[in-house]
């Protein structure tokens, strides 16, 4: 239990990310408020302190690793942090940015900048844990503020936090979300989508895009069985696996498999 | 005594308002989203008039009825179990006092009177199940107690099925025969009323209604009679309970695992499965904590999650727990099957598992694999040949 003679120090940093996971934690408002009421926040570029260096009981981290630069700066988080909890896809999975990890990126980089010799870039946009060990991964794009919230009070008090592991469809069903699968046909990823986002997108009527990564037992192919049913071609089927978490394993394995028969279609009519 | 009296079908708003007279909030069925959902009723008209619903396996979609009736349709996403069973809520609360000590406090649910128009046989023959569960063991959920003994139920025969029904193989319908306060047949020009208690003949007795005549209470046999026939889904002969046991070693269950999304719709849609877990909340300074119960499933890892070990970790492992305990260890612990035959576990899986042909398929002995011996021997249980599955001892544990 964190109850030191001192009050208990948090820092948010970021790497490789659009800040959005920083923003959703300021959304919070009030309770944001109070947590700064009780713990020290020493480093949150978003909200104003700024002190990278400082030890602390706490670290979220937003953001993948996409430089050496950022892998060497992680490490020293790692050394002065007692937990570490990456926040969102990006940090957790490597983010929307590691579709550059499936492409040629050098190609990318001398066609885009006057310079290439100047982007220091490691070979893959990689998630925090493929660094540093990490204590807790919460999923999200952005994270759910609320989580994070639930998180830092569990560690605060000592005890483990509670992350659900459910699927988004057992989320539907608590707030009574009509199955837009079943009632509309309209493809949704939520049967193998990890919950913690609270459904969000099935109540306005939108299948689950898979921001919060895979359900624990993910079965994607039977998904996929159904997303072909809907007259999804296999192209699209492989874009919404290889989306924001398109690192993730059940995610990766599967959309290449969808690609794979992409590129042997197309080769088979080229040659017919 | 049975009541039956004839209730015009330009009298229907009047049940309505001696109901909220009565002091209840009424809750009925309306059209949202793209379905048939129960909801506060503001009006008669906020009623599925014309609409009917058309379902099969992982499909549910409404269609005009053509027809100026209320009721023609066969069932939604919901039963009456989110309205006793509520998704979540908290059950107690915690504070610490300023000497350490910690003092508890129960947070009563807020039940309300409620009457409930549309309610059908399955639903209610659900329900008695939650009941016996939940009211008549040796301690009773005060929660559930609450708003279940808040309940008035205006129940409705139905008149036509579904494709997903199969209600006359479980004997839960589609007659109205239990724990109803008033059951509704439902013609074009009105309603045969019947009162089932007192409170139901009492309600019964303020609305303007007129003596039923032969040939309604005939016209609601002969649409009772056309719904049971509608149905064409069964359940396998025999014993299922003695069936599945035998069939825990099954080359289906692998079939099962290629397509189960292991979501947990079937038992979130089912109006018995009442799996939950609980969680905490606590304050930022951590002197307050909230423990709420929320809706789980047997298909959620963390629902077995027990002391550092996942039982029945393996998807296969998770669809056999909730068939055999639905249809097999279920008649053990509570007397009957778990399964009321309102299909909604066929209609709202996304990818359309039917458990009437999965338990036709499990009740088959399995065609013995190319060079493989017939039989089904525990001791070669490891053997995925035969497609079995890691843990198989775990099966109808609970």
């Amino acid at each position: 239990m964190i109850t030191p003679h001192r009050r208990p120090r948090i820092a948010v940093h970021k790497f490789s990310s659009c800040d959005g996971c920083q923003l959703a934690f300021l959304n919070l408002g009030e309770p944001l408020l109070a947590l700064a009421e009780s713990v020290d926040i020493l480093h949150f570029a978003e909200a104003g302190p700024v002190d990278e260096s400082a030890d602390v009981d706490i670290a979220f981290i937003e953001g993948s690793v996409a430089t050496s630069a950022d892998a060497a700066r992680l490490r020293g988080i790692r050394e002065r942090s007692r937990h570490v909890v990456t926040i969102g896809a990006c940090a957790t999975a490597g983010g929307l940015q590691a579709l550059r990890n499936l492409a040629d990126s050098e190609a990318w980089i001398e066609g885009i900048y006057a310079r290439p010799e100047d982007i220091d870039l490691m070979a893959d946009s990689t998630p925090i844990a493929k660094t540093i060990r990490v204590d807790l991964e919460l999923w999200g794009c952005p994270v759910n503020g609320e989580q994070v919230l639930g998180v830092t009070q569990a560690l605060l008090a000592g005890h483990l936090p509670h992350v659900d592991h459910a699927a988004v469809c057992t989320e539907c069903k608590r707030r009574q979300t009509v199955c837009v699968m079943v009632a509309r046909g309209t493809p949704c990823l939520g049967p193998v989508t990890s919950t913690g986002c609270g459904a969000i997108c099935p109540q306005l009527q939108r299948g689950c895009y898979a921001c919060y990564g895979p359900a624990v037992q993910a079965n994607v192919a039977a998904l996929s069985s159904y997303l072909v049913d809907t007259g999804m071609p296999a192209d699209e089927i492989a874009r919404r696996l290889l989306f924001i978490n398109n690192q993730a394993p059940p995610f990766l394995d599967a959309g290449r498999e969808w690609q794979a028969r992409v590129i042997q279609r197309s080769g088979g009519e080229e040659t017919s | 005594m049975k009541v039956q009296r004839f209730l015009a079908r330009d009298r229907f708003p009047s049940l309505l308002e001696r109901l909220e007279e009565a002091g209840y909030d009424v809750i009925g069925p309306q059209v949202r989203d793209h379905a048939i959902v129960f909801d506060t009723l503001p009006s008669v008209e906020a009623l599925p008039r014309g609409v009917t619903d058309e379902q099969g396996p992982g499909h549910y979609r409404l269609a005009a009825s053509h027809s100026g009736r209320y009721f023609d349709w066969a069932n939604g996403p919901q039963a009456l179990k989110p309205l006793t069973f509520v998704p979540r809520e908290t059950l107690w609360t915690s504070k610490t006092r300023d000497d350490g000590t910690l003092v508890f406090r129960e947070q009563p649910p807020e039940a309300r009177p409620t009457a409930v128009i549309g309610v059908r046989a399955c639903d209610l023959a659900a329900l008695a199940i939650h009941d016996r569960h939940f009211l008549h063991g040796a301690e009773p959920d005060p929660h559930y107690r609450a708003r279940r003994e808040n309940l008035f139920l205006v129940a409705v025969n139905c008149s036509r099925s579904a494709a997903t029904c199969f209600c006359t193989a479980t004997g839960d319908g589609p007659r109205v025969r239990h724990g109803h306060d008033l059951a509704l047949g439902e013609l074009d020009d009105g309603f045969v009323v019947e009162a089932h208690t007192d409170r139901g003949r009492e309600l019964l007795a303020t609305l303007d209604t007129t003596e039923v005549t032969a040939e309604a209470l005939d016209e609601v046999e002969a649409a009772l009679e056309r719904a049971a026939g509608q149905q064409h889904r069964r359940l396998p002969a025999g014993s299922l309970p003695d069936q599945l046991q035998a069939a825990v070693v099954h080359p289906h269950w692998q079939n099962l695992n290629d397509r189960c999304l292991t979501c947990g719709n079937c038992t979130a849609v089912c109006p018995t499965c009442f799996c939950q877990t609980h969680v905490d909340t606590l304050s930022l300074d951590g002197r307050e904590a909230g423990h709420a119960r929320q809706w789980e499933t047997c298909f959620s890892p963390d629902h077995s999650y027990i002391h550092g070990t996942i039982i029945r970790a393996e998807r296969p492992q998770r669809y056999r727990q909730w068939l055999t305990h639905k249809f097999g260890t279920w008649v053990e612990q509570f007397g009957r099957s778990g399964c009321v035959g309102c299909g909604r576990c066929i209609a709202w899986c996304p990818v359309g598992i039917d458990v009437t042909e999965e338990l036709a398929a499990l009740c088959q002995a399995p065609a013995p694999a190319p060079g493989q011996t017939p039989e089904r021997a525990p001791s070669r249980a490891g053997d995925s040949a035969t497609g079995d599955i890691p843990g198989r001892q775990e099966a109808g544990d609970d």
